[in-house]
């Protein structure tokens, strides 16, 4: 189906289109049931009026200060890992070259438990977490590099990547005091609890410089993925292109993970489903962040609904439902 | 002497540390179906490679219409010199159709990504190569014959006057060959520039109008298959002792190799 506009015209699948606006409806559902439900329940008509400020003073601190900001971080951050494995999963042309298989999670970890240790701020912390995934990500390119780099070798480069960091995460953990430990494990579980619009504002600052440079760099990569002679011959600048992918996809990993913590499972899963679900070939952006971000929010509503009163982190349901899934692909690709 | 859009002076071409050919100068004459062969290991994959931009030769250059090739804008040559790879990876679940009109990114914009001429080309394309009929089905499940006249359809769909193919017969049989070759046969004879590298001497006389025979990265003949492959060539360049009858099909030169025991004209 092609969509003129004036002298642009853009060819979209009537399937992914379909698909792209039930991800937006299903996400606007969730952060409405977000929004809404919870210990205190905020009709949906008061909502709109908590968030401009005009409703009873207990329903605008709780819409618009405690679960807005909650709802917003996850749906970005939940679009942010979306879209950084569906990067990383179309350069190393393997659903496992997701960054929280390939270390880069796991380097952010490091770098956040370094600054917990260290005693410092939840901002410092987000930082740590950046440069420890940026810096993860040099090394495992590096190691990689081979006049270039090949999908399989960064793959499996980052999995020992990956293997070393959890040890010395565990490491750090076992030498840190009871207070930094449990402060740090609670992060790294991956939580989007008590996030505030501090937490926000960065992913959102970031995402609005990435998601242009996303858009600009799908038909590309799609290009890419059928090897870099065929890519080149039709006029790709390969090693440009994988440069900037590559630094797009490491800084959406980083700044999502320096918000919401390591949550594993929505970067891996993100990008796949959307794939199977649009029926489209290779890489697909906007459909893996749409997927990302009702991943991540669906998960978290249920995190903190489905053991009401208790309050799970939403790692710990990502995990779940990420062994799961890595499960059942693995027993699909057996055939 | 006939024009000449795509030609490299004084290559020196390398990968990494390893040199495959040194002041390697070679011309390809417009409209001509042009064929490079060679022993294994001779350098004809990485000369085409070079003459694609797919590999800076270290010294020397390779020209497109007076401009080295390396230096014009990579989209630009993409819409005047097409390669078909040695192998190319399939996009997983990729339809035919979907596959070719690939072929059309270099003509393409962010803003203007689907054309009526894009919609005409890649029809166009699968006409040609006999794939229409296959359109909606996933590439992955074709034969390796379909599949490859899907990935000659998508270099057609890209409307390049030059087309180069990297070894487009190896992994085809027999019939799938001639399949491939014909077409590259019609596609010549429709006006465009052919170059591909070969590996079966016969196949190279019966379709080259223009034959470059290297062998340990220099170019030992050039010129009409007719006119210069003799058993003192195929000796020299091939080790292979031979004797050249005219193909009783297209009259262009036939190798027979010698044959260890001869057989007695007068037994049987």
């Amino acid at each position: 189906m092609n969509v003129r506009v004036g002298p642009c015209s853009i060819r979209l699948a009537p399937r992914a289109l379909i698909v792209g606006v039930c991800l937006i409806l299903v996400a606007f559902a969730v952060t409405v049931a977000a929004l809404s439900t919870g210990e205190l329940a905020v009709p949906a008509a008061d909502i709109v009026r908590a968030l401009f400020g005009e409703g009873t003073p207990v329903a605008e601190l709780i819409v618009s200060k405690l679960r807005a900001p909650r709802v917003v971080t996850g749906l970005m951050v939940g679009a942010a890992f979306g879209l950084s494995g569906a990067i990383f999963q179309s350069l190393t042309r393997n659903p496992l070259g997701s960054p929280d298989f390939i270390g880069f999670t796991a380097g952010a970890s490091t770098g956040g438990i370094l600054v917990v240790i260290a005693g410092g701020s939840a901002m410092a912390i987000a930082g740590g977490a950046l440069a420890g995934c940026v810096l993860t990500a040099a090394l495992v390119y590096g190691l990689a590099f081979r006049g270039g780099v090949q999908g399989y070798r960064l793959v499996l480069v980052g999995i020992g990547a990956n293997a070393l960091l959890l040890a010395v995460n565990s490491y750090l953990l076992t030498r840190a005091n009871i207070n930094d430990a449990a402060t740090a494990g609670a992060w790294l579980t991956g939580s989007l609890g008590g996030r505030g619009w501090e937490h926000a504002i960065p992913v959102g600052l970031a995402l609005a410089v990435l998601v242009p440079v996303c858009a600009a760099l799908s038909r590309p990569m799609r290009m890419l993925e059928m090897g870099d002679d065929a890519a080149k011959a039709m006029g790709i600048r390969v090693e440009p292109v994988r440069a900037v992918a590559i630094a797009a996809g490491v800084l959406l990993s980083g700044v999502a993970t320096a918000a919401a913590g390591p949550v594993i499972f929505v970067a891996l899963a993100a990008p796949q489903l959307a794939r199977r679900l649009t029926r489209s070939p290779g890489v697909t952006m906007g459909a893996s962040a749409l997927m990302g971000a009702v991943l991540l929010t669906g998960a978290d509503l249920a995190a903190q609904r489905l053991l009401a009163p208790t309050q799970l982190p939403v790692g710990v349901l990502t995990a779940a439902i990420g062994g799961t899934y890595l499960a059942l692909l693995l027993r699909k690709d057996r055939h | 002497m006939p024009d000449v859009r795509l030609s490299g002076t004084g290559l020196t071409l390398a990968y990494d540390q390893r040199v495959v050919a040194t002041d390697l100068s070679v011309a390809i004459p417009d409209e001509s179906f042009t064929v490079i062969i060679g022993p294994n290991a001779c350098g004809k994959s990485t000369l085409l490679r070079a003459l694609a931009r797919m590999l800076k030769p270290k010294a020397g250059a390779v020209h497109l219409d007076g401009g080295v090739i390396t230096s014009l804008p990579s989209k630009e040559v993409a819409r005047r010199l097409g390669l078909l790879p040695q192998t190319s990876i399939v996009p997983d679940g990729i339809t035919v159709a979907d596959l070719v009109a690939r072929g059309r990114y270099p003509h393409q914009k962010l803003m203007r990504q689907w054309s009526k001429a894009d919609e005409v080309a890649v029809t166009e394309a699968m006409r040609a190569t006999d794939v229409a009929e296959l359109a909606d089905r996933i590439v992955d499940e074709l034969s390796g014959g379909q599949r490859q006249r899907v990935w000659l359809a998508m270099a057609l769909a890209q409307e390049t006057p030059i087309l180069l193919l990297d070894e487009p017969t190896t992994f085809l049989d027999i019939s799938h060959q001639i399949e491939v070759l014909d077409l590259c046969a019609d596609l010549h004879e429709e006006g465009r520039t052919m170059v591909a590298v070969l590996h079966d001497l016969n196949q190279a006389c019966r379709y080259a109008t223009h034959l470059i025979v290297m062998r340990a990265g220099r170019i030992v003949a050039q010129g009409d298959p007719g006119e210069i492959v003799t058993p003192e060539l195929v000796h020299e360049v091939f080790d292979l002792r031979c004797e050249i009858i005219v193909d009783p099909q297209s009259g262009t030169p036939l190798i027979v190799p010698e044959a260890r025991r001869r057989v007695s004209a007068t037994a049987g």
